[in-house]
């Protein structure tokens, strides 16, 4: 068949498909978020958003004992998310074949840590697969359901954000067509009571061990015998950038890296001259390979054995790198790089987040924030969110700062959005009744998942496919967990929204403001611009405090641009001179 | 034939759009393709980047200090801020447009007013599009992508029309075919 084009998250969409997957779940998150979006092409599996990582993992996991190959993806720090689930998993084994695709973020584009998931593979027992381009994606994913379903375990694929969102060409093949398997019920398999367990536990090893005489003799573990001064065990993109910058080496592609070929690895240890190993972030297989001294096992003594001492550990890397490390050739060096003012992202124009921020900032409040495109309200000339650490973390961290200092209570805002507070807010919403957190809490209610891309979530009203769904109502929600004072506003109205977060910070009682208004990028009630009448402008920036891209100062008075406003009018409520006016049409 | 060029821009702008068709491009050729976008975070009004290279077998996706043949741009800054990636002797065009980042927005820092004269120091042709007045011209500021790509189909020549058109049919949503493939040839025969 021919050729076509696909991003790494595209092909292993593909590869799902191909390998006749029943049922996909993820919750979104950069690099993995349009491997869900992409199986919607195909009608023959059922998918759907799950409201966090865990729940997605336990749907997929219901899916896979019932008989039906699943698949479940997500961003690297999911993984902690669903770590509960995972390791439990490793124990029973599987019914039809599982896939769990982690996506990880070297050089953290999109992440707040970098984290190398291949160790959850090795700590939670599992295989793991791990491919360097969009034709490797597709092709690994089917070889993990049949992995799964051969050795009985749940099957780790990790890509990285090259790798997810390059798109390279790859041949397609027709999809194989799997029936899902009757359901049965396994007491000694399925339900990990301590007797269960400890039996399983015995297994798991065993079921190790063999996935560990497949991978020394994997297809997808080859050599590459070239240029035997140098041997390069490599894996993942990596590959592509060994195969760059010293296409002469000797290469030990490894694509099963769990539990890692260590006799492949002797042999081919034993016929280069020098070893080294190059992988992103953490020395995941070179300890392992330095543990077995492999180095030292040949008949000519140790040979010269280099990775993490040489290579970073932080970020990605790149061919540059591996030429200066490796060949010690000096890097390029640019003929001209002018300072270029760095251009940080930003709440966009008309974002319904904004006001909220720059209330707070001018309220002096103690901001715990939580991740999303709210986040970008920690940054100038917002500068209002005191912490980020990970999804549902703001309104603990608010209660828990005020357990420690009392003293705050009416300054402590907690802000969170409306997916964030499906995906792990609610717990911990309850939690702060339960335990007498007095300060305020915000949800930031865009009707939408943004910063991802734009995601339904469980308060949005429809499903993946833009179907339908039940329309799950925060406010209901925050009442029946058992916040009495609760109220919903409008995020462009600034006055009303500025009375509201000043008494209810001052109240000391739990309270929760709803600031709801849609994401201005999916808005279907914005309409018109706004200008600035250069007359009237006296200058005094009032307007560029809250930090709208569409307005700057040319020096001399504020202006609008036309090509980014859309029209929110939450400047003109900052105006006191009258400049700034709609456009009339 | 090899290529390797950067597209460049503010989040947003739909430089993702362009890079799609420039791989289609590639593809048409039958040459092996690579193309990294930025997703996430950075799309939010952010410097982003595709990178896209093509040729007879890519191994890295990156593009990196002193790689790059061309460089498209679709906002003046943006142009200067990638210049350490262009090859020496390589190619600018860009958009004739400023948007201010929020630095320079809250005053912390200035829009360097040198841009022309950097891009004119390291490239060895820049060209100056005024490709938001084009786009405005044809009714939608968002083909202003596909105007800069007319341009640079133009000047390297090597590439028959015919296939840069047959891209933008394959990529472009169908109801918006006759619209970009009016800005290509605005931006061929600018
Ligand atoms: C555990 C985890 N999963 C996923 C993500 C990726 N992620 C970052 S922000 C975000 C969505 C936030 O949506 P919402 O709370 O509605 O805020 P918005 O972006 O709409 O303002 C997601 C899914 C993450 N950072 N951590």
């Amino acid at each position: 068949m021919s050729k076509v084009l696909l991003s790494g998250n595209e092909a292993i969409a593909r590869g799902a498909y191909e390998a006749g997957v029943h049922l996909a779940v993820a919750y979104p998150g950069t690099p993995s978020t349009e491997i869900l979006e992409s199986i919607t092409q195909y009608p023959e599996i059922i998918s759907q958003w799950g409201s966090n990582e865990k729940v997605a993992f336990e749907t997929a996991l219901g899916g896979s004992f019932g008989g039906g190959r699943t698949i479940v993806s997500m961003k690297h720090v999911g993984v902690n998310v669903a770590a509960d689930p995972l390791f439990s998993l490793a124990y029973t084994g599987v019914t039809g074949g599982f896939v769990l695709v982690s996506a990880d973020d070297p050089s953290m584009h999109s992440s707040q840590n970098e984290q190398d998931n291949r160790l959850y593979a090795h700590f939670a027992k599992i295989g793991l697969l791990e491919p360097a381009n969009s034709q490797e994606c597709k092709d690994f994913v089917k070889l993990a359901f049949q992995l799964s379903e051969t050795f009985d375990m749940p099957f780790m694929v990790r890509i990285t954000t090259r790798v997810a969102h390059t798109k390279g060409l790859v041949s397609l093949d027709e999809p194989i067509k799997k029936e899902i398997l009757p359901y049965e019920k396994n007491f000694p398999k399925n339900v990990t009571l301590p007797a269960n367990a400890r039996r399983l536990r015995v297994s798991l090893e065993e079921r190790l061990q063999k996935l560990k005489e497949y991978n020394e003799t994997s297809p997808i573990n080859k050599m590459e015998m070239n240029d035997q001064t140098i041997g390069i065990i490599t894996s993942g993109i990596s590959y592509h950038y060994v195969k760059e910058a010293i296409p002469h080496a000797s290469i030990l592609k490894l694509g099963s890296t769990n539990p890692l070929p260590l006799n492949l690895i002797s042999q081919f240890a034993q016929q280069v001259e020098e070893l080294w190993v190059v992988e992103e972030l953490e020395p995941f297989m070179e300890t392992q390979i330095s543990a077995a001294n492999i180095p030292c096992i040949g008949s000519s003594g140790c040979i010269p054995f280099y990775g993490k001492d040489l290579l970073p550990r932080i970020g990605e890397l790149s061919p540059t790198i591996l030429k200066d490390k490796i060949l010690g050739i000096t890097p390029a060096q640019p003929v001209l790089d002018p300072q270029s003012p760095i251009r940080p992202p930003v709440l966009c124009p008309g974002c319904p987040h904004r006001s909220v921020f720059h209330l707070l900032r001018d309220l002096r409040a103690i901001v715990t924030g939580d991740i999303g495109c709210y986040t970008l309200g920690a940054l100038s000339p917002l500068d209002s969110i005191d912490t980020t650490i990970c999804m549902g973390a703001s309104i603990p961290m608010a209660m828990g700062i005020e357990k420690v200092h009392p003293e705050l209570a009416e300054k402590l805002v907690a802000v969170i959005g409306d997916s964030t507070f499906f995906h792990s807010g609610m717990t911990g919403l309850v939690d702060a009744v339960y335990n007498g957190y007095t300060g305020t809490v915000m949800i930031l209610d865009n009707r939408i998942t943004a910063m991802t891309g734009h995601q339904q979530n469980p308060g949005t009203g429809l499903h993946l496919d833009g179907q339908e769904a039940p329309n799950i109502d925060i406010e209901n929600i925050v009442k029946a967990l058992g916040v009495k004072r609760v109220q919903t506003l409008d995020a462009y109205d600034l006055d009303e929204l500025k009375d509201a977060i000043r008494t209810e910070m001052k109240t000391r009682e739990i309270s929760v403001i709803i600031v709801k208004r849609e994401c201005a990028l999916i808005s279907t009630t914005l309409t018109g611009k706004y200008h600035v009448i250069a007359d009237n402008c006296v200058a005094c920036k009032a307007c560029l405090r809250i930090g709208c891209p569409a307005i700057s100062f040319n020096g001399v008075h504020t202006v609008i641009d036309p090509t980014l406003c859309v029209g929110c009018g939450v400047c003109i409520q900052l105006c006191r001179f009258g400049a700034i006016v709609k456009d009339v049409n | 034939m090899n290529k390797t060029v950067l597209l460049v821009g503010v989040g947003g702008q739909g430089t993702i759009l362009a890079g799609k068709v420039l791989a289609q491009v590639a593809l048409n050729l039958n040459l092996d393709v690579k193309m990294s976008e930025i997703h996430g975070m950075a799309q939010r009004g952010g410097s982003v980047v595709t990178q896209i290279k093509m040729g007879e077998k890519i191994h890295s996706p990156m593009i990196e200090v002193g790689e790059a043949d061309d460089i498209i741009s679709f906002e003046k800054l943006e142009a200067q801020r990638y210049l350490a990636l262009l090859k020496p002797g390589g190619n600018i065009v860009y958009n004739d447009y400023e948007i201010a980042p929020m630095t320079v927005i809250t005053g912390a820092a200035p829009y360097p007013d040198d841009i022309e004269e950097n891009l004119n120091k390291a490239a060895g042709e820049v060209k100056k599009i005024p490709a938001y007045q084009m786009a405005e011209e044809l009714g939608n500021i968002r083909t202003l992508n596909i105007i800069l790509l007319g341009y640079v189909a133009q000047s390297w020549g090597e590439i028959d029309k015919e296939v840069w058109l047959d891209a933008i049919r394959v990529t472009v949503p169908s109801r918006f075919i006759d619209l970009n493939i009016e800005a290509f040839e605005r931006g061929y025969n600018y």
